[in-house]
Parts: structure tokens; sequence; C-alpha cells
């Protein structure tokens, strides 16, 4: 079978030119850009952190907008990641022919999807870092574990990159998105201890909040910015890490159906 | 096979959905020649030149890429192979030097040895002082020719140009064909695929004519004309108002020529010697003439028929 064919991906350090080159793109527009992904978060933050906080007693011994932090840092992961893993992505895969411009060079397809999977959680890991700095700057966190926030964001960035990714390698035109946003991005938001903690839903939709990744990131993410280490945290790593790699490799599977024929 | 060709195509085959696209076509490529892949669309050009590439696995056959087997070996192939695709896919978001440099990292270039690289390609691509420009301030021909200057940005032994002046005017078409002539007196080995046979016959010293997916004829221009073609083409023009004198000239012609071929109004008649077949048409004025000498594109359209395709 030749490598083409294979289910087993064909990795190499190349994927390096590939994440240059759209970070090459970035810097050109890295102020908006940042700028643009921390307007949406923090309108959250503030509007339901100090509207709707107001009414509300204490959340887990806090107030309501430091339980709001955490998750909308892991909410604005999710969306940085899998924004420019479908849009973004798409743009250059299809619309632009980047990858195709790409693949004609010696870097094979495989290093492509490798090097936008990175590009994607690097994405979500600036951004998440400026929310993280405005969290810091109103005291809704400060303790030693900050520095381990940042990994995990970067963690989760890559598993929603590669779910991203799947739909990329499988859309049509850009409208094809939407389905995904409605039936899964946003639901995911709901069911993932975000805006309320889990212990608020129906038991059986607790449990099925246990398969969603985001919900895991926010198990990992919220403790770690009250100061306390995140119980079950290698259980949450290995449900993200898991997740990430399985994609990963399924929507490798579906980029080559498309692209390598 | 030829250890130093720089590419061997033998007996490759590729299908789409049940139906052959490549369906067991071999050629091989001399160092420092300019090969022509010729067909009309859909005739299997861009799928070759896919499995060229090691982009596409072949159903069956073999294609070795700068002594390179592939499809496995093809990112160590493509090292030293420059593509010029059919569509542009240049990157939008960069400066004319922008797309150079990172084009020239994807192939594990310094920064440094790109960038001294790259007023010369300009130069070379007719674009000497754009470095800054940005690419929607380009046009048409401007992108080709930046195109090419990309796929020259590693210095390859191979160049794969995929119709490279589909959609050009013809003052960009001849700026690019003067260029190509450049690479190939300098020694690079150039694959090219086109439906434009006077970018043929210009550039191209052998040439493979494909249809349905395989080669139907192959050799230099001049050793195919002489193969297919009698040497003399005479067109008569007709009128759809009055189709009296072209059927009177087709009458004669039939009588003269070798082969006579109606396409719409015109008449081609193929002959060995013109000049009886000339003097008889002399004899009715007003009648529309054109006498030329047989080129590619007769050749063509007799191996591969008139119908459209698309």
């Amino acid at each position: 079978m030749s490598a083409i064919n294979s289910y087993v991906p064909q990795l190499s350090l190349r994927w390096v030119h590939v994440w240059r080159r759209n970070f090459l793109v970035w810097k050109k527009l890295a102020i908006p850009s940042v700028l643009g992904n921390l307007a949406d978060p923090m309108i959250y933050m503030f509007g339901l952190g100090y509207g709707l906080g107001s009414l509300m007693p204490q959340v887990n011994g806090g107030s309501y907008i430091s339980f709001l932090a955490g998750g909308t840092l892991c909410a604005s992961t999710m969306n940085a990641a899998t924004f420019e893993s479908l849009y973004s992505g798409f743009s250059r895969m299809h619309v632009q022919r980047t990858w195709e411009a790409i693949m004609n060079a010696p870097v094979a397809l495989d290093d492509v999807v490798a090097g936008e999977l990175v590009w994607s959680a690097t994405k979500a890991l600036l951004s998440g870092t400026a929310i993280l700095i405005v969290i810091i700057a109103l005291g809704l966190a400060h303790t030693p574990y900050l520095v381990a926030v940042l990994p995990v964001i970067f963690l989760a960035g890559l598993t929603f990159s590669a779910l991203a990714l799947i739909m990329t390698a499988l859309a049509p035109s850009y409208d094809f998105f939407m389905y995904y946003f409605t039936l899964f991005i946003t639901p995911m938001t709901l069911l993932s201890g975000v805006f309320f903690p889990l212990s608020q839903l129906p038991a059986p939709l607790q449990v099925a909040a246990q398969f969603l990744p985001l919900s895991h990131a926010v198990s990992l993410i919220r403790p770690l910015l009250a100061g306390e280490i995140p119980p079950n945290a290698g259980l949450h790593v290995a449900v993200l890490i898991g997740i990430a790699l399985i994609a990963f490799a399924v929507a490798l599977r579906l980029a080559r159906r498309r692209l390598l024929k | 096979m030829s250890a130093n060709s720089p590419l061997v195509v033998s007996d490759l085959a590729k299908a789409y959905d049940g139906r052959p696209a490549v369906d067991g076509i071999s050629f091989e490529l001399r160092r420092g020649e300019c090969f022509g892949l010729l067909g009309p669309n859909g005739a299997g050009k861009t799928t070759t030149l896919r499995c060229c590439l090691g982009i596409a696995a072949p159903d069956r056959g073999e294609v070795n890429l700068v002594g390179i087997r592939l499809p496995d070996g093809g990112r160590e192939a493509r090292a030293r192979v420059g593509v010029v695709p059919q569509f542009d896919n240049l990157d939008p978001d960069f400066t004319v030097a922008e797309n150079l440099l990172v084009y020239g990292r994807y192939f594990g270039m310094s920064s440094s040895a790109i960038k001294a690289r790259i007023p010369d390609l300009l130069e070379f691509a007719g674009l000497g002082g754009k470095e800054k420009a940005a690419l929607r301030s380009l046009s048409g021909g401007m992108k080709r020719r930046l195109t090419l200057a990309r796929a020259l940005v590693n210095d390859p032994d191979l160049l794969l140009l995929d119709e490279p002046t589909t959609g050009l005017d013809p003052q960009a078409r001849h700026l690019i064909w003067e260029r190509l002539k450049r690479l190939i007196a300098d020694g690079k080995t150039i694959l090219l695929t086109t439906h434009f046979m006077d970018e043929a016959e210009r550039l191209c010293g052998r040439l493979a004519i494909m249809d349905a997916g395989k080669i139907i004829s192959q050799g230099s221009p001049r050793e195919l004309i002489a193969q297919h073609i009698e040497p003399h083409v005479v067109e008569i023009f007709g009128d759809a108002e009055d189709t009296q004198p072209i059927e009177w000239a087709r009458g004669e012609a039939e009588k003269l020529a070798r082969r006579c071929e109606m396409a719409g109004e015109t008449l081609f008649c193929y002959v060995d010697e013109p000049t009886e077949l000339l003097e008889r048409l002399a004899v009715r004025p007003g009648l529309r003439v054109l006498h030329r000498p047989a080129n590619l594109e007769d050749v063509f359209l007799k191996l591969t028929g008139r119908d459209l395709r698309d």
C-alpha cells in the first residue's frame, strides 16, 4: 500500500513551514485580530457577569463573574480554534487553493493538515492569553497555577481544531459550517458548565456533558484560575488528547480522500 | 529506462468512479528538452501531472521523478521540481516578494538564501521593482509570471507547467514563451501541457497527443505533421446564404485533394501539391481561399476529431 493510501499519518517537521505561513499572515493583522477575539468574550463576561451576576448570590463560593471568567476563557478558546480551522482553513484549502500550492512543494498533505492544526491551536492560545490578561487585570484570578492555564488552552485548541478540520474536509461550501455551530458548538457551550455549574442540569444531561470536550476543558481551567489543582486532572487531559488524536486521524483521512484522489 | 531521465512514466493508469482518466500511458523525458502533453479538455493531462508529482496514486503503472519512485518518494522528488499549476494559487494575503519567500521555505530554504534569489527571480519574470506590490494589484499576465518565478525559487531540474498561458492575452503569452525558451536554453527540462498548438509547436522538441486517457501519437512537431497529414492545406470559406459556390468547390476539391473535411461553413482540403487545386479554384472569382502549410493543429484535429469536449 502506498503512502497516499496509508491510514498512518506520514508526518514530518515540514508542518512548521505551513504554520509559519499562517503566522506571517496573522502578524500583518495581529492587533485587530486579537482585539476582535477579545471583544466577544468581554461582552459576555461583563454583560452576564455584572448584569446577571448582581442578581445572584455566590456561585461555587465566589462571585458569578469569576465563575464566568473560566467558562468564557474555555468557550473563546474553542471558538478561536474552531473559526480558524473552519473558515480560514476552508479558504486556504478550497477557495485560495493554498494547500494545493504547498503540496506542489516537498510538503505532503499530512504536513499541511498538521500545520493547520497546530496553527489553529496557536491562534486559540494567542486569543486565550489576551483574555487571561484581562481576567488577571480585573483581579478575577491571581494564583500560582496561572502558568498551567496556557498549556491547557493550547491543548483544548488542538482538540477543537482537530474536530473542526473534520468539518472542513467534508464541507462543500462555507454554509455547511452553520450546521456544526447549531448542532454541536452552541449546545456544547450550554451543556459544558460555561455559564452555570453542571450540577444545575438534570442527571442525564450531566452524564452527557462528560462526553463533551468543552466540559473537560472547563473542569481543568476553572479550578486553575481559582488557585486549586483540578480534581481528576489526568483524566480530563487524557480525554482532550484522545479526542484530538482521533479527530486528527479522521480529518486527515477525509482530507486525503478529498484532495489526493 | 534511462537512469538519467528526469521523468519516466510507464503504463500509467488511473480511473475515477470506474471511468478511466488516464489509461495506460508511457513516455520519458530527456534531460534538457521541452516535452509537450497535448490534448483536448478531459484528455487526462492534469491527472497525468498529478501522478507525476506523487499527489495522486495511480491505479497501475509506475512514475519515476528525478530518479525517485512515486508516489512514496513524492516529498523528496518534488524538492527538485518546479510547478506552474493550471489555476492560480498564489497567496493573496502576501506581497509579491512574500509569495516567493514563503514558497521557498516550503523547500526548506533559509530566509536569507531565498531573499538573495528574489531580485533575480523577479527580474526574470519581468516584475523587477514589484517586491512590495500587493497581489491584487497584478494583472493576469503578471500573476502568471510570478507563478513561474515561484516555480523557479528552488532552482529545479524539472519544470511541470499545466497550461501556463491559458487565459492570457497575446502579449502576455509571448512574454511567457520567451522566458520558457530562455529556461530551455539554460538547460532546464520542461514538461508542458497545453491545448494551444502554436505554443507546442514553438516550444516543444517532442510531444505526445492525448485523447480519452491514451497517448495516440508521439514525436517531434515536424514528425507528427509529416506522419499524419498532407503538407498543404487549402481552406475555402463558404457562405451560409449561398451554399452553391462551396458545393462546387467541394466537388472540385474531392477530385484533387487527398482528404476534404467540412467544418461549419469552411472546407479544409489536405493536399500534397496545391498548385492544381488552387488553379482550379481560381476560375471562380469571389471564392475566398487560404493556402497555408499544414500545422500541428491540423494533426491534432485529425487525431482527436472536431467534436466539442466539455
